[in-house]
């Protein structure tokens, strides 16, 4: 079931994704973490975040819409207090996922967490509003997208994935961008922007008014956008939206997914992970699949 | 600690045109103090829905509600003998090992339902808690009965004074020129404001949000309190007074 990213070996290609499962030592009282390929630990910034007003949350058909703000410690709080934490419960490959809201941001955020054990690939969440760019987030633009991945780069060893918004007309422009300017991987998609209003006040249910839709509702369009991008790029993809099993795990693989991030399902099953690592093996050899690098973008 | 687990209903009661009151069935053992919740797994809905213990035992989880939206509406059809997937052993409940001489437990319509499991801890240990609840009209008064049954000494009020006095829990407290040492309280956010800013007692209240997990991983239901940012599945749902912000 192993997988390689850009040279870094996972166990399996199962990653809980940013923001759905914190920095995994919270979870580990309830099952043992350290059967995930990796985690992609909270979105963080350079400083603390309370985030938005609540609520944050609303419900929807087959998903969820958050609001949550990048509510997080701040780099050096990471730093010092959540990855030694982290790192005692999970001995796995960490996903670092690095969140900005300006080119100088990312840089000293990407700096700071490049030097840390155990932290093995730094994702980079471009679906942050660009304060100099007047409020645009850095990921609907080609060319911010890749002046962000240029700076990042000059500064880190480590490999690079930018995790892409889909709130765009042309996923793999913006992909082709992000490669050329020397990405390492892409991981797609982040949540796609949603809203939901309470008839009977008459008023938006989250207090940010919209909100990043996710869940199983999403699936059709990450698989599609995997397949897209995986077509069009010669770097690897983490397929990411909807997946809730481990069919679902292998259908992203075939649209062109070297791994797999698991998102809101956690958030409705603790053990959702778990779960579709366990079935994983059953799966493959109801499908006749050997290996699962054998069917990376099969379609 | 939680648990994931299937609970088999009991028995599921409507008490008034929106309270029900629903006993499951299945292993309790993580549920250990009053004011934890459990998160409920609906078919067809996606998150779950918190609903607070209202009381339990070795073998059983009683919850009270209100038929709020979708969710609930559809625990509210549930038969004897159904099915429900729970999360149980959630949040951080009440002190309910305090020293108190003559404790208040103090609830605004729905939230009279954790300070039942609170108030039995209290009686089995030789303390008479002081139990006001608050409703809107004497038609939604939900649960003065169990308090009555158990022993416990209550008061109520509501909002049109058709039933106890006119007002709020708070008037109760002013007309009754009650005196207690400590209170514990669950109700409506503007119900805890008044009470943490109007009640000289120390004291404890449980907060209630709209969460996704529940188990404290998405950040959905973060309040900002004096010692920093606290999730209210997780932390909470109850919260010194002394800790909280009201703006």
């Amino acid at each position: 079931m192993s997988v390689v990213l850009s040279g870094v070996k996972l166990d399996n290609p199962v990653i809980p994704a940013s923001g759905c499962f914190g920095y995994g030592y919270g979870m580990a009282e309830y099952y043992d973490i350290n059967i995930l390929g990796s985690i992609s630990f909270k979105g963080t910034t350079r400083d603390a975040r309370y985030g938005n007003p609540l609520p944050r949350v609303a419900e929807c058909t087959a998903g969820m819409i958050n609001a949550v703000g990048l509510q997080n410690p701040g780099i050096d709080a990471v730093i010092a207090e959540e990855l030694p934490k982290m790192r005692a419960a999970f001995r796995k490959p960490i996903v670092a996922n690095i969140s900005g809201f300006s080119i100088e941001e990312y840089v000293e955020c990407c700096r700071k967490i490049n030097g840390e054990e155990q932290v093995e690939i730094i994702e980079l969440n471009v679906s942050c509003p660009n304060v100099h760019g007047g409020g645009m987030s850095f990921g609907t633009s080609a060319e911010s997208v890749a002046e962000v991945v240029r700076a990042v780069k000059q500064v880190i060893t480590k490999p690079l994935y930018v995790k892409l918004t889909p709130n765009v007309t042309d996923i793999v422009s913006i992909a082709k961008a992000a490669e050329a300017a020397g990405a390492d991987g892409i991981c797609l998609i982040n949540t796609m922007l949603g809203m939901r209003i309470d008839t009977r006040t008459r008023r938006p249910i989250i207090a940010n008014t919209m909100g990043g839709f996710s869940g199983a509702a999403v699936f059709p369009v990450a698989v599609r956008m995997v397949y897209q991008v995986s077509k069009a790029c010669n770097i690897p993809v983490i397929g990411c939206g909807g997946v809730e099993t481990a069919s679902d795990v292998i259908e992203m693989m075939m649209a062109g997914a070297t791994a797999v991030e698991v998102g809101a399902a956690n958030l409705r099953n603790p053990y959702a992970c778990k779960e579709i690592i366990e079935q994983l093996p059953a799966e493959m050899e109801r499908l006749g699949i050997e290996k699962l690098t054998d069917i990376i973008g099969i379609v | 600690m939680y648990k994931r687990d299937i609970y088999k209903v009991v028995s599921n009661e409507q008490l008034t045109a929106k309270s029900w009151l629903m006993v499951l069935e299945g292993d309790t053992q993580y549920v250990t103090r009053a004011g934890e919740f459990v998160n409920i797994a609906l078919e067809g809905k996606f998150l779950r829905r918190p609903i607070s213990v209202c009381d339990y035992d070795e073998r059983t989880i009683t919850l009270l509600y209100d038929v709020v939206g979708e969710g609930t509406k559809a625990m509210s059809l549930m038969k004897e003998g159904a099915e429900l997937d729970l999360l149980t052993g959630l949040g951080n409940g009440f002190s309910e090992e305090r020293e108190c001489r003559r404790p208040a437990l103090l609830g605004g319509g729905v939230g009279c339902a954790p300070l039942y499991n609170l108030a039995k801890k209290f009686l089995a240990r030789g303390v008479k808690p002081v139990v006001i609840l608050g409703f809107n009209s004497e038609k939604d008064v939900v649960s003065a009965d169990m308090f009555e049954a158990i022993g416990a000494e209550l008061y109520i009020a509501t909002v049109d004074g058709s039933m106890g006095t006119k007002g709020f829990v708070t008037d109760v407290i002013r007309e009754q020129g009650l005196e207690c040492d400590y209170f514990y309280a669950c109700g409506p956010m503007p119900m805890l404001k008044a009470l943490c800013r109007g009640v000289e007692w120390p004291g404890e209240v449980s907060l209630d949000e709209r969460m996704a997990c529940g188990f404290g991983v998405c950040m959905c239901c973060s309040v900002e309190t004096k010692s920093g940012n606290k999730r209210i599945c997780k932390e909470g749902p109850v919260f010194d007074k002394e800790d909280l912000i009201w703006k």
